[in-house]
């Protein structure tokens, strides 16, 4: 199999690619790592006149912290977070989501941002934006605009980034209580895509839940922030009640479809289960001082 | 487009549509047909190659994102005739059958070292679930490339660099 012929261009600076978007956005391709639009256009689902490669763009890499924000770049890797061991103490859920997918290969080349804007509803980091109160920097011609995660996805490989924009950089708020999360994946095999996942992020206030966030992949149209689940939980003192109550609005806000993974009654379920023993999780890191 | 790589520490130039995929620029512009095609849908790593040292789908690439970079396939990895540790490791331990996904087990498995001199079985596990082998051959290619690492650790133990693999580990 190979794609449907494309122009291709691998610009050297931002601003050359943004030029380029506002000419030829509207039948354009951004890809980064391409492990999502390749087999795409492999298969011809898409078939775009140009590929915009923006993997040689400078300094849309790598892990920072800026004005009370965890900034990812946009070309950070899933191998890069996977194996970043400060992470693995700060914000736990980022190397636990990044671990689960795809496989080894995928995650060699696949990019947090080329998943975000591929949103598949099947996607694990959309979730996991959708947990952390995540927002996404894009760039046009014209500058620059803030999109929340919440705002973000519209429908099944739809969000609300316009053809001339590219995402930069994924901001994460770092708070200032302790904090933990856990990303809970149920998948048939290694590569496969989630039958269903769960993002789990808290902040704790003494015993109490500050906030909690919480994020649905492959159980609806995108990826679903449960926010019913989330206010169960804020403010709270999280007994094995308060836990449950919170699961259960979580199952409600899901909307599966029966598949071969699955019946719908059985990854509501999962969610159900998954959203306890993520929180639970959750909240033992924010307890172990991984804050 | 004309495209210049960097494969087996040769510079190699062809001139290819930019939708030709990076497997079929290696197997029918380079005549390396040690990558293998399988499933052709990203879900098999039969043409895994080492991108700068890092293992990545040759399916799931195209040839002109490879330009100015640095490759290594199979053919690369035996140096002056002499087979490396991970070849000798799939040879000792009988770590092929049909041999079909062995370049991308041996190349996951040199990139494993090349990171992880000394991998637990669980490790290299995890390392090589992004390849299938349809001989279900699994307990043996892990033997093989524990193998490797053992016989890397000899080499190195007697001041020998010769067996001291990690083939493609960047420039």
């Amino acid at each position: 199999m190979f794609p449907a012929a494309f122009d291709y261009v691998a610009p050297a600076t931002l601003d050359e690619a943004l030029a380029i978007l506002k000419q030829r956005g509207d039948d354009a391709k951004v890809m980064a790592g391409g492990q999502s639009l390749i087999p795409l256009l492999k298969l011809r689902f898409s078939q775009p006149a140009l590929v915009l490669d923006i993997s040689r763009l400078p300094s849309l890499t790598g892990v920072k912290r800026h004005n009370g924000h965890l900034v990812i770049g946009a070309l950070t890797r899933h191998v890069d977070l996977e194996r970043d061991a400060e992470l693995a103490k700060t914000f736990p859920i980022l190397p636990e989501a990044a671990h689960w997918i795809a496989d080894p290969l995928v995650r060699n080349r696949g990019t947090i941002a080329g998943s975000v804007c591929h949103a598949d509803p099947s996607g694990d980091w959309g979730s996991v934006l959708l947990a952390l109160n995540a927002e996404l920097v894009a760039q046009s011609s014209a500058g620059e605009r803030v999109i929340q995660a919440a705002d973000f996805f519209t429908g099944p490989f739809a969000t609300t980034l316009r053809p001339d924009e590219i995402v930069t950089a994924i901001r994460i708020p770092m708070s200032s209580g302790p904090s933990g999360g856990s990303y809970q994946k149920l998948e048939r095999k290694v590569s496969d895509f989630a039958t269903v996942a769960v993002a789990v992020q808290v902040e704790m206030d003494g015993r109490k839940v500050a906030r909690a966030g919480i994020g649905l992949t492959a159980v609806g149209l995108t990826n679903i922030k449960a926010t019913a689940a989330e206010k169960a939980l804020a403010g709270r003192e999280p007994t094995d009640e308060v836990i449950a109550e919170a699961a259960r609005q979580a199952a409600a806000a899901a909307d599966p479809k029966d598949d071969i993974r699955g019946t719908a009654a059985y990854k509501k379920d999962v969610v159900r289960v998954f959203v306890q023993r993520g929180v639970k999780a959750a909240i033992g890191r924010a307890q172990e001082g991984k804050a | 487009m004309k495209v210049t790589m960097r494969v087996n520490g040769t510079e190699r130039a062809g001139d290819v549509e930019p939708r030709v995929l990076l497997v079929d620029f290696l197997r029918t512009n380079l005549l390396l047909t040690g990558t293998h095609v399988g499933c052709d849908t990203s879900g098999c790593g039969a043409c895994t190659v080492l991108l700068e040292g890092e293992p990545v789908k040759s399916c799931t690439m195209l040839a002109v994102q490879v330009a100015g970079r640095d490759l290594t396939t199979v053919e690369g990895l035996a140096q002056g005739g002499a087979l490396s540790a991970m070849q000798v490791g799939f040879h000792e331990e009988h770590g092929l059958q049909c041999g079909f996904c062995t370049p991308g087990m041996m190349l996951v498995g040199n990139a494993l070292l090349a990171r992880n001199p000394d991998p637990t079985e669980e490790q290299i596990r995890w390392a090589i679930s992004g390849n299938l082998c349809r001989c279900t051959g699994y307990m043996n290619i892990v033997k093989a490339i524990r193998h490797a690492a053992n016989l890397n650790q000899e080499a190195a133990k007697a001041g020998s660099h010769a067996a001291a693999v990690p083939v493609g580990g960047g420039e």
